[in-house]
């Protein structure tokens, strides 16, 4: 927001009440500087580099691997194999339908509702009801895994053990409706972030708004569609696309299937991790994770576009 | 290079901290095995009899164990990932068909680079054969020690066969007489009554004791004579009908546990709990897996379990006319290709393998070991498996790119066994995966 190139005059001025000289400021850098070009923009263009080889971890190619140009991405997206099973293709399609439906429809939706009931409960209500939401969010990865694993086990799970004392036949889900499984769970677990953005977002709508409406004997229905989204539509576009490029990246979900049975929940990032470091195809792998930048750089320029076009306005 | 430095920072470090109370030297081992766990008999091998013993003799050397608790896989990913970055245990138990990989791929060097003299004069290579040596040697070059050598049957629960109306001295003699036997056991209420590993969780164990113990009996091989892959054939459809006929058309096995990721687990629980009355493996199975107090053991085993050969798809049909099959492997021990201490790394390596180690060994988990002056135990059981299937074995491909291709099988297998694809679709995915993998021009079709 402060980089408009136009006014260079008085950026000048501001400059002089600096602390530091610019020689200081650049050596205080330097160190931060250092990190970051050794552990992101070297890889980031080693990886680049692999990519147009066909490198891989054990055999012949490791210690010799040939330049083999574009060869990866051909492969990758060869249409006499794109969408079979255990594919780029069918890959990408399977991340777009999870992110869809767990991220857009799931997160998005569950948070909003939950933001909206709780701005009208009781405060203790309210506590509580964060409280759980935000504790599936920041619980750590392989702990939520595991105990999602043990909740939905055939045999012994918990979620069998309840259908089967209800009286209503017990299901085998991680095998069955492996999809719908890693849906449910990472709704389940990314809810609390938009959650607190949309309440954060109501919270700073005047009562005022609600009070007028109340007088006029709106519904709640009524306010939430004509007072509540409206006023909140930029809070939404912004948690679309940060939980868009989250769930497009999310990895846990093969810690309850390994991306199986037979590829049906192998996501972009568990297919770029099995073809590196499960097939040990550092090349095509490379491959893959440079076409996810790729996508991850269109979100993000998506998302930079869109704070800018808000910035002016307020 | 960053590595390098790394090491030679720490190295500096760790030498300066060391230097002066005494050169003492700590080598780590890594096997897959654990104390009350997998391969039990092993860890308390290494644990209560090697270190101990190896620690009086050389006390300025600590040897501590890692005990692998994952599945095969994932210890071939941490050594591929470790043996390339110079970290890693000195010493790790080996599968013998990984050495071609590594050893092209730069993560094992052989035994004459690292140690040199001291490996040449090793006294006990007067006692190990050559075809024994060779599983753990690629390209003329020895990379380990083995411990041994295996055979592949079906091990069969004489209970249940009984229960069926299946005669004692019972022997398949073509896959038929198999299915028929499962048919019979699963009218007589034996739930899975057939596990013929399949599917990628199991990794080269759906390979081996899968895929390799039927495709011999269709008379081929995964490689043809001239070591180029059969990526199509009659062989391989038959093998892929055999798995749709087990799994998805008349149930007669567990599908279940050919998906789940611990599903090799499930079998042998299976094969315990009687809900499974033949299975195809290893002697691994017998001499650890269903072992007195291990996990899986089986009740009453001496009267319970039996075991019969592979039969081939046809009488005669098998690889070089055989009448029955069998495969072999190997596992055994290498060295850290960027150990720091490589002498004494040889030292502990060549102490586990002598004769009174060796010996040792056989009171923990009687087996045919690599050693030709090692005695075999008195066992009835490895006594008959060696004589009877030790002629009928094959080997493996020692092919730098036959891991690469053994996943693709596994593969191919999951695809059938778990109804997605029609054995000709899975084929032809396996020749494209395959194709891509080794080039065209080391690839033959039999169709």
């Amino acid at each position: 927001m402060t980089t408009e190139p136009i006014s260079t005059q008085p950026q000048r001025k501001v400059r002089n009440f600096a602390l530091l000289s610019n020689r200081a400021g650049a050596a205080f850098m330097l160190p931060a500087g250092l990190l970051v070009s050794v552990f992101v923009i070297v890889p980031f263009f080693w990886v680049i580099f692999v990519s147009f080889t066909n490198r891989t971890l054990i055999g012949k190619t490791a210690l010799n691997p040939d330049f083999v140009g574009l060869g990866n991405y051909l492969a990758l997206f060869d249409p006499a194999t794109f969408f079979q099973r255990g594919q780029f293709g069918f890959s990408l399609i399977l991340t777009t339908q999870f992110v869809l439906m767990s991220a857009l429809v799931g997160q998005a939706l569950l948070g909003l509702l939950l933001a909206w009931l709780i701005q009208t409960v009781p405060p203790w209500i309210k506590r509580i009801t964060e409280t759980f939401v935000i504790a599936a969010w920041i619980l750590p990865e392989v702990v939520i895994g595991f105990a999602w694993f043990a909740f939905l086990d055939r045999d012994a799970g918990t979620l069998n053990m309840l259908l089967t004392g209800l009286g209503l036949p017990p299901g085998d889900f991680l095998l069955q409706q492996p999809f719908w499984v890693i849906v449910v769970f990472n709704t389940w677990r990314g809810a609390a972030f938009s959650m607190m953005l949309f309440n954060s977002a109501f919270s700073s709508i005047p009562p005022s708004y609600f009070q007028a409406a109340d007088v006029a004997g709106a519904s709640s229905w009524q306010k939430f569609r004509d007072i509540g989204l409206p006023l909140i539509r930029g809070h939404i576009v912004t948690d679309l696309i940060l939980i868009t490029m989250w769930t497009f990246n999310t990895f846990t979900p093969f810690l309850l299937t390994n991306g199986g049975p037979s590829y049906r929940t192998e996501l972009v990032s568990i297919y770029n991790y099995r073809v590196a470091f499960q097939d040990f195809q550092f090349g095509k792998g490379a491959a893959v994770g440079v076409i996810m930048m790729l996508i991850n750089l269109a979100f993000a320029l998506i998302y930079l576009r869109l704070g800018r076009k808000k910035a002016p306005k307020s | 290079m960053k590595n390098r430095m790394c090491a030679f920072a720490l190295g500096l470090i760790g030498a300066s901290a060391v230097a002066v109370p005494a050169f003492a030297v700590d080598l780590d081992i890594t096997c897959r095995c654990v104390i009350g766990g997998v391969n039990s008999a092993t860890a308390e091998w290494l644990e209560e009899q090697v270190i101990p013993a190896f620690e009086a003799a050389n006390p300025d050397i600590n040897v501590t164990l890692n005990q692998f608790g994952g599945e095969d896989a994932q210890l071939t990913q941490q050594l591929a990932l470790d043996f390339s970055t110079g970290a890693g245990p000195d010493i790790s138990a080996f599968d013998g068909f990984l050495i071609p990989a590594f050893a092209e791929g730069g993560q094992l060097k052989s035994l004459d680079d690292l140690i040199g003299e001291d490996y040449a004069n090793w006294e006990g290579w007067d006692h190990i054969s050559p075809g024994i040596r060779s599983i753990m040697s690629y390209d003329g070059e020895t990379y380990g020690i083995g411990l041994g050598t295996d055979v592949r049957m079906i091990f069969v629960r004489k209970d249940l066969l009984e229960q069926a109306g299946i005669p004692a001295d019972w022997q398949p003699t073509s896959w038929d007489d198999v299915l028929d036997a499962a048919r019979k056991l699963k009218e007589a209420g034996v739930e899975a009554p057939l596990q013929l590993n399949a599917g990628v969780a199991m990794g080269e164990a759906t390979t081996m004791q899968g895929y390799w113990m039927a495709l011999l009996g269709t008379g081929e091989g995964v490689t043809d004579e001239n070591g180029k892959f059969i990526v199509e054939s009659q062989g391989i459809l038959d093998v892929l009908n055999l798995y749709k006929t087990i799994y998805v058309d008349e149930g007669l096995g567990d599908q279940r546990a050919q998906l789940l990721a611990d599903g090799r687990n499930r079998s042998f629980a299976n094969f315990r709990d009687g809900k499974t009355a033949m299975l195809v493996e290893g002697d691994w199975f017998y001499r650890s897996v269903t072992a007195p107090g291990s996990e899986f053991e089986v009740a009453d085993r001496g009267n319970v379990m039996s075991w019969v050969k592979m039969p081939a798809e046809e009488p005669g049909s098998a690889i070089r006319g055989q009448d029955f099959v069998s495969i072999s492997g190997g596992t055994g021990f290498v060295i850290n290709p960027n150990t720091d201490a490589p002498m004494e790394a040889w030292k502990l390596l060549s102490f586990m393998m002598s004769k009174e180690q060796m010996t040792a060994f056989q009171d923990y988990q009687p087996g045919i070991r690599s050693r030709s002056d090692v005695p075999i135990p008195n066992n009835p059981f490895l006594t008959e498996t060696s004589q009877t299937l030790l002629p009928l074995t094959t080997a493996r491909p020692n092919d730098p790119n036959y891991n690469a291709v053994s996943q693709e099988i596994q593969r191919m297998t999951e695809a059938v066994v778990s109804g997605e694809l029609s054995p000709e679709e899975a084929m032809a995915q396996y020749k494209a995966a395959v194709t891509a993998i080794v080039g065209e021009e080391n690839t033959v079709s039999l169709l």
